[in-house]
Formats: C-alpha cells, structure tokens, sequence
C-alpha cells in the first residue's frame, strides 16, 4: 500500500514536471507569438502589402484578400447567382449566366490566373474556371466585377484550366473528364479510345481582354488534370499533367491508379498556332455562349457561337510530346526560369522534375519511347531533371519564391516542403492544418515571385476555429518565407473551397480601382440621368419604371396604376457620384433578389405583383443619416381596374 | 525711374495669375471623406477641387438646408471680376509705361496700389457676405436643423480665414495660388514706388 502511494507520489511529481515544462514551453512559444503578430498585424487604418484573389470553389466566385492580415475584402460574383448584388438575378447580369444548357446558376470556380506581360504580373485582369459547366470568366482588376464569361464546348469538368501564357496571349482550358466528341449517344464502356480529351487555347485581346476560343487541340481520352505555361525559354509550350492514361470508365479510384507513370503533355502552341493561322484544322459545328459585359451601359450580352476549329495534334509534327510522370500526377508547375518542369505524383512520395533542355534535346535526338496514339512519348530518363526524395506524401502542388526555392504541398502528410531547384534537396518542412491543397506564393505562378508569404489552402479546418456545426469554412495558413526557413505566423478562414490562389503587391491594382461609374457617361438605355427624367410607362402588361435614387429618396417614391398580373421592371439609376455611396432596392415578395447600385450605375429588377395593396418598396444599404426615410409605394389595383398610371414624389 | 518703371509693369501682370489659379480654397474632412472635399473660388466661378466635389458638397449640404453653390450665371461677381482685374491690370501696366518714358511720377504706382487694396478690401467683404448669406440663409424646411447652446439655430458659414469646426466637418479656408500672386504683384507695386522714390531722389541730388 505505502509502495503503492510513493509510486503515486512519484507519478505526481513527474506531472509536475512536465507540467512546468509545458508551462516555459507556451512561454517561449508566446515570446515568438508576439514575434508573429507584428508580422501578421496591420494596424486600423492602415493597408495590406498584397492582395489575394481566392477561388470560390462550391461557391463559384472569387474573394479576395489582404496578405498578410487575412482579412477578406470582397466576394466577386462569378458563376453563381449573387443576391447581396443582385448579379445573376438583375436583368443586366442574368445573360452572364447563359450557357448552351440554358441559365446555369451556380458553377465550381477554381484555379484563378492574373494577367501578365513578358512573364510578370500586371494585374489588368484575372481569370478563373468554372469546374462544373466548363466556363473561362474574365474579371477586371479596375472595377473588380466579372465582365465576360465563354463557355467552352467539347469540355466536361473544366479543370486544367484557366492558366495564361506570358504576354497574355492565351487563357488556357483543359478537359479533365473525355467525352465523346461530339456529344452522342452511346454505351459508356466504350470510352476507351473514342473520348476525347480537348485542350482550348482561347485567346485574349491585348487591348481590351475579350477572349475567343481560337483553337481546341483534340488529344487522347486521359484525365487532363492541370497545366501551366512555359516561360522564359518555354515560353510557347504549354505543359498538362494527365492521369487515367488507362482510360478507365469506372471505379477510377482504382482502375485509373494501375499505370506506374502516366503522361505530362507538353504542347508546342506557337506551331499549333502558326498551322491554324495558315488554315490548318477542321471546323466543327459547336454551341457555346459568349457572354459580354459593358460598364458603359452595365449590360451584359449573351451570344450562342456555333462552330469551333479543332486540331488533330497529329497531323501537326514536332507539336505534341508526352512526358513519362510517375503516380498519377496532379499539380504541373514551371519554375520561373522555365527550364524546370514539375510533375506532383499525388500517389507517390516523390516529385518528378523534368527539364525543359533535356526535352528539346530528347525531341532533337528522337529518344522516343513508343508513342500513345500517334503522339511520341519521350524516355522518361532522358527528359528527367530529377527527383525529389521529399518524405512526404501525396504531393499535389508547387510554386515558387524566386530565389532557387521551391514549395510543394503534400496531401496527406499534410505538410508543405521547401526544396532547392538543381539540387533536389529538401530545406525545410513545415506542417499544415490540415491536408493542404493548393498553396499560393504572390506571383510564384510567373517569371518574377514576390517570395515573402505561402499562403496554403488547407482542406480540412476541424479544430482550428470556434466549431459552427458540421459545416466549417476552410482553412488558410501564412507562412513567412523571408527567412531560410519557413515560418508558420497565421491561420485564416477562407469563404468556399479555395483551389488555388493568385496574389499580386497592392501597388500594381490598388491605385485603379474604380471608385465611382460617370453619371455622365452612363449609356443603359433606362437610364435616368436627371431626376426630371423618372417616369413610369406602361406598355401592355409590361410596365418600366425609370427610377433615380439620391440620398436619401427614391424618385419616384410613389406609383399607382399598376395591377395584379402586371411585369414591373424596376430600372433603377444610383446619381451619387462619390465614392462608396451605393444604394440598395427591395421589393416586398420580388421572386429575386435585391439589387445594390453603385454611383453612376443602373440595375433593373423585375417584380410580378400577384396581390392588390398598397406595397413599400426601401433602400437596403445604410446610406446616410436618412436612410430610414429612403423608402417608398406602390399601389396595386385589381387586373381589371382603370386607374391611370402616376408618380409623384413629395406631393 | 527705369528699375521702378519695369516692377510696377510686372507686378499687375501678375494678376493675370487669378484668370489661370483660384483665388481661394476651402476644404472640408470628415471622418467619412479622409479624402477630403474641396472648392476652388475662381474669379470666373466656383470649381470642385476634385470632379464632383460640389455635387456631393451640395448633397450633404441639403441635409441643412443650404442653398447649391452657386453657378457663375448666378452671381454678378463671377461676370464682373474679370474685367475688374483685366482693367486694372491694363490700368497698372499703362502706369509702368508711362513711368518708364518719364510721363508719370512714381507717386501714381501708390495710387495704382492703394486703388487695388480698396478694390481688394471691398471683394473679400463681399466674398464674407456671400459666405454669410451662404451659411445662414437656411430653408425652413431643413431635415437637420442644429441649435446653438443659447437656443439660436447655427449657421454654417465657412471661415473667411482659418480653420473652423463645423458638425463633422473640418473646414479650412485659405488663399490659393491666384491670390498669393495678385499678393506678390501688389506687394511689386509697393516697391516700385519707393525704388521709385529713391531713384527720384538721386536724380534731385545729382
């Protein structure tokens, strides 16, 4: 019993210790904290370094972010109906959304791309896919609204997608699920060498960023998972991991993960361009959208195009190679030299890197290694630059600091690994909480990184912020790489499911942002310029109000004449001309959404009035000191009344 | 009187400055316009220092009742200051002329001066009424109507001069480069009178 007590005793001191241990651990860990927070802390008043542009994922929109505070600053409306603006449900916007399957709602956003020129940033514009319902959408960084959306045939699972080439010149999409090409009827298990696998290469005007889907390269029915551009030297090559080489149809998981090496395509667009330019390829009969929006009359347009050129890489010699990559690849990344090419083997331990010499020497010396239906495919040893024994596993994606560093995140070891370009040798390894996907170095993704942050996009929060049920947003983390090693100094949560990232130095966008939209300048047919303009015309059942709003009244605030069964369209014109003044517009019972104007701007809601009363109708954002008083009526009459239309404010 | 002469032809030019810079300036921050918004008092009218500063200082003012900022075609002054400057910088030039061929004495380069003070004392007094009226002339129908501790209802009429708190705003009032010029080119005048004065006197001594 006394033997029993001591033990205990002695067990209770060694509590203590540790106890005392854990204690000056926190200690030294708080002296570090503090370190970090003056790393992380941006003082009221003042400013983010970097802007980061975050997809949406599920969400199907962008949010951007200031580095290093995490702190959000807006959701753009992309591919999803937005009713905090309006977007998708106004009748300006609602085009944005057409496709060739009719008005699709909501998409999966994914791999955002900003603009570049000689390789380097220049924050014109950024672009993003929709997953879902393939679609390449282009967002100015003036107005940081969405203003043009393609769609892009011939695609299922738009994913290798929507990477840019240097100057610009392409925005890049690539199929991630074959299809049969065209679309048919015909038995699934018969995929295998009848799905096609398009990569589009649509291009981009220098002058006012209006894409036009140039060519779509027809390849073999793999998996085309991601891709980036060659730069520098490899600027003119596009480079497509692949996966499912087996052309499985089902039970992927397995029947996709038997090849030990699948494929990374790379794809000489300058001779595929050049061959279309001297009328090479085929035109096919397409339907697609081609949605266009103008800030001069905030509209958008929706256009069905009907034929698309496509290329048989095979007929195009010297054009298409494949690249040996072990364990299903997933993330392809090219270093800012451009000589090195990274294959992420997500079932493997370790990074293939090729070398974009040893490939031209490879094509030089025709060390093929058979080829997979007509197109060669290159000695894995002869293109290979080398291999990083990294320890972890399950890497997916890399980018890059600029300084001969490499950063790579690793799935399931949940971890992100530096390394050194040349060497292969692995510096630093930093844990992620948890399960990080993409990870996001501002312009790591270009010829010129701004190496201070790795932002990783983790997928899995679990315990890291207060629990909010089931449903958790995911999870950022800001490591400092300014340092020979990383250094992990904050957590924020990220809104959707971040897949990839692009992050830009405040300077090169934030001095053009927008601030307001001319008055003077606004060319929407139902504009009202001057508030003497408002009125309200009826024209059979259709019935347009041209309505102005100013702190803090609506003209007109009052309409009667309008009855059961009637389509009121609400056209609505913000006069504020000073900066973040908008003025918001609900309806009780619209079928919709509110709108949210900005000064200068003009929205039109439809609202289909289905009982008689009189109903009010009122600003929703907080304006001015009178912004209570901002509201106003509409009287509905039985369909069969004859009261005659009128408006009026303050009689 | 050459020197002389050659300062009293300068200084009025000058003025010419008024017709290119405001004469004025009046700034008005908030906690709400860290940019802050800004007049610019022209001779010819009243511009917005930034493209739709007055529309959006006219917006805030209606909550209290002030009247728009006024047009140039609403106020005599913005017609008539411009031949009063243009005169009277012809005046000065045609007196430095006329002093420099010997047909004038330096005494009227004074006069020229103290003519432009009369002229300069009576435009701020007006501008000071404008202002006045401007700030206190209030519609009845305000939406915010403001008293003083005493009961009396405040008026809002910007400084002349200086800094004044007024509600929110911070408002400063202060000259701007058209009237540091017409300044400078007054304070010519002056000085070609006594260099004018002091040549005199050599002429008599030698």
């Amino acid at each position: 019993m006394k033997k029993i007590k001591y033990s205990m005793l002695a067990f209770l001191g060694l509590v203590m210790v540790f106890t005392s241990c854990n204690d000056s651990g926190k200690k030294s860990s708080g002296a570090l904290a503090s370190n970090n927070a003056e790393k992380v802390y941006v003082a009221p008043g003042e400013q983010d370094e970097f802007y980061a542009f975050m997809s949406g994922g599920y969400s199907g929109n962008l949010t951007v972010y200031g580095l290093p505070s995490g702190r959000m600053f807006k959701e753009i409306p992309v591919f999803s109906q937005f009713p905090t603006s309006g977007y998708g449900y106004s009748e300006e916007t609602k085009p944005m959304l057409n496709t060739s399957f009719g008005f699709v709602p909501w998409d999966d956003s994914h791999h955002p791309d900003i603009s570049q020129t000689n390789g380097e940033l220049d924050g014109r514009w950024i672009f993003i896919n929709g997953n879902n319902t393939p679609r390449i959408a282009r967002i100015s960084l003036t107005t940081f609204e969405t203003e043009e959306i393609i769609e892009v045939p011939n695609s299922a699972g738009n994913h290798s997608s929507s990477f840019i080439t240097e100057n610009t010149e392409y925005v890049v999409a690539g199929t991630r699920f074959s299809v049969p090409v065209p679309q048919r009827d015909m038995p699934i298990n018969e995929y295998k060498g009848n799905f096609k696998g398009a990569l589009s290469f649509i291009s981009v005007d220098p002058e006012d960023g209006r894409m036009d889907l140039k060519f779509q390269i027809m390849m073999p029915g793999f998996n085309y998972d991601l891709s980036h551009p060659g730069r520098g030297k490899s600027h003119g090559w596009f480079f497509f991991t692949t996966y499912n080489t087996e052309e499985a149809n089902s039970l992927l998981e397995v029947n996709a993960s038997q090849n030990d090496k699948d494929f990374i395509a790379a794809i000489n667009w300058k001779k595929i361009e050049e061959y279309v330019n001297n009328g090479g390829g085929t035109i096919m009969p397409a339907n697609y959208a081609h949605n266009v929006y103008r800030d001069e009359n905030h509209t958008a347009t929706s256009t069905m195009k009907k034929e698309v050129l496509t290329v048989d890489p095979t007929k195009v010699p010297g054009a298409v190679y494949f690249l040996p990559t072990p364990k299903s690849p997933h993330g392809c990344d090219v270093d800012p030299t451009g000589n090195y090419i990274i294959g992420n083997g997500k079932l493997s331990a370790d990074l293939t890197v090729h070398s974009f010499d040893k490939m031209l020497a490879a094509i030089e010396g025709k060390k093929f290694d058979g080829e997979a239906y007509g197109i060669p495919i290159l000695k894995f040893e002869d293109v290979l630059a080398g291999t990083v024994k990294s320890g972890g596993l399950g890497p997916l994606h890399t980018e890059f600091d600029g300084e001969g560093n490499a950063y790579t995140t690793f799935f399931i070891s949940s971890e992100v690994v530096m390394w050194k370009l040349g060497t292969w040798e692995v510096i630093d390894r930093k844990p992620t909480y948890y399960s990080v996907g993409h990870l996001m170095i501002p312009g790591g993704n270009s010829r010129k990184p701004f190496g201070k942050y790795v932002v990783a996009m983790n997928k899995i929060t679990k315990d890291r912020y207060l629990p909010t049920g089931p449903e958790l947003e995911h999870s950022a983390q800001l490591y400092d790489i300014s340092g020979d090693k990383m250094e992990l100094i904050y957590d924020f949560p990220t809104h959707g499911e971040p897949h990839y990232a692009a992050g830009i130095p405040a300077e090169l966008i934030a001095p053009k942002s927008q601030k307001i939209y001319k008055l003077a300048e606004n060319e929407h047919p139902y504009a009202v310029t001057t508030p003497d303009g408002a009125k309200v015309v009826r024209e059979g059942k259709e019935v347009h109000v041209y309505m102005s709003m100013i702190r803090s009244h609506f003209t007109p605030d009052n309409i009667e004449g309008i009855k059961v069964g009637d389509k009121v369209y609400f056209h609505i014109t913000n006069h504020e001309q000073d900066f973040d003044v908008p003025h918001g517009f609900a309806m009780i019972g619209a079928n919709n959404s509110e709108l949210l104007i900005m000064p200068g701007q003009t929205k039109s809601l439809v609202w289909e009035p289905k009982q008689e009363g009189v109903w009010p109708f009122y600003c929703t954002d907080f304006c001015s000191a009178l912004h209570q008083e901002m509201q106003g009526y509409v009287r509905v009459s039985p369909a069969n009344s004859n009261i005659d239309l009128s408006w009026s404010l303050g009689e | 009187m050459k020197k002389a002469s050659v300062l009293m032809i300068i200084g009025p030019l000058l003025l010419l400055g008024l017709y290119f810079f405001p004469l004025w300036n009046i700034m008005l921050g908030a906690p709400q316009y860290p940019d802050p918004l800004g007049m610019n008092i022209h001779i010819t009218g009243i511009k917005g220092v930034s493209e739709f500063d007055l529309q959006n200082i006219d917006g805030l003012n209606h909550y209290i009742g002030m009247k728009v900022i006024p047009k140039p075609e609403d106020m005599w002054e913005f017609t008539v200051f411009p031949y009063v400057i243009g005169g009277m910088v012809l005046l000065g030039v045609i007196i430095g002329l006329l002093g420099y061929m010997n047909k004038v004495s330096y005494k009227w380069f004074l006069g020229w001066f103290v003519l432009m003070s009369i002229l300069g004392v009576l435009g701020m007094y007006d501008f000071n009424a404008w202002l006045l009226d401007y700030g206190s002339n209030l519609d009845p129908h305000a939406i915010i109507k403001v008293v003083n501790p005493d009961g009396t209802p405040m008026t809002y009429k910007p400084p002349l001069l200086g800094y004044q708190k007024m509600l929110n705003f911070d408002v400063t009032s202060l000259p701007h480069v058209g009237a540091y010029m017409m300044f400078v080119g007054m304070m010519l005048t002056v000085v070609a009178f006594f260099v004018g004065k002091k040549e005199a006197g050599k002429i008599k001594n030698t």
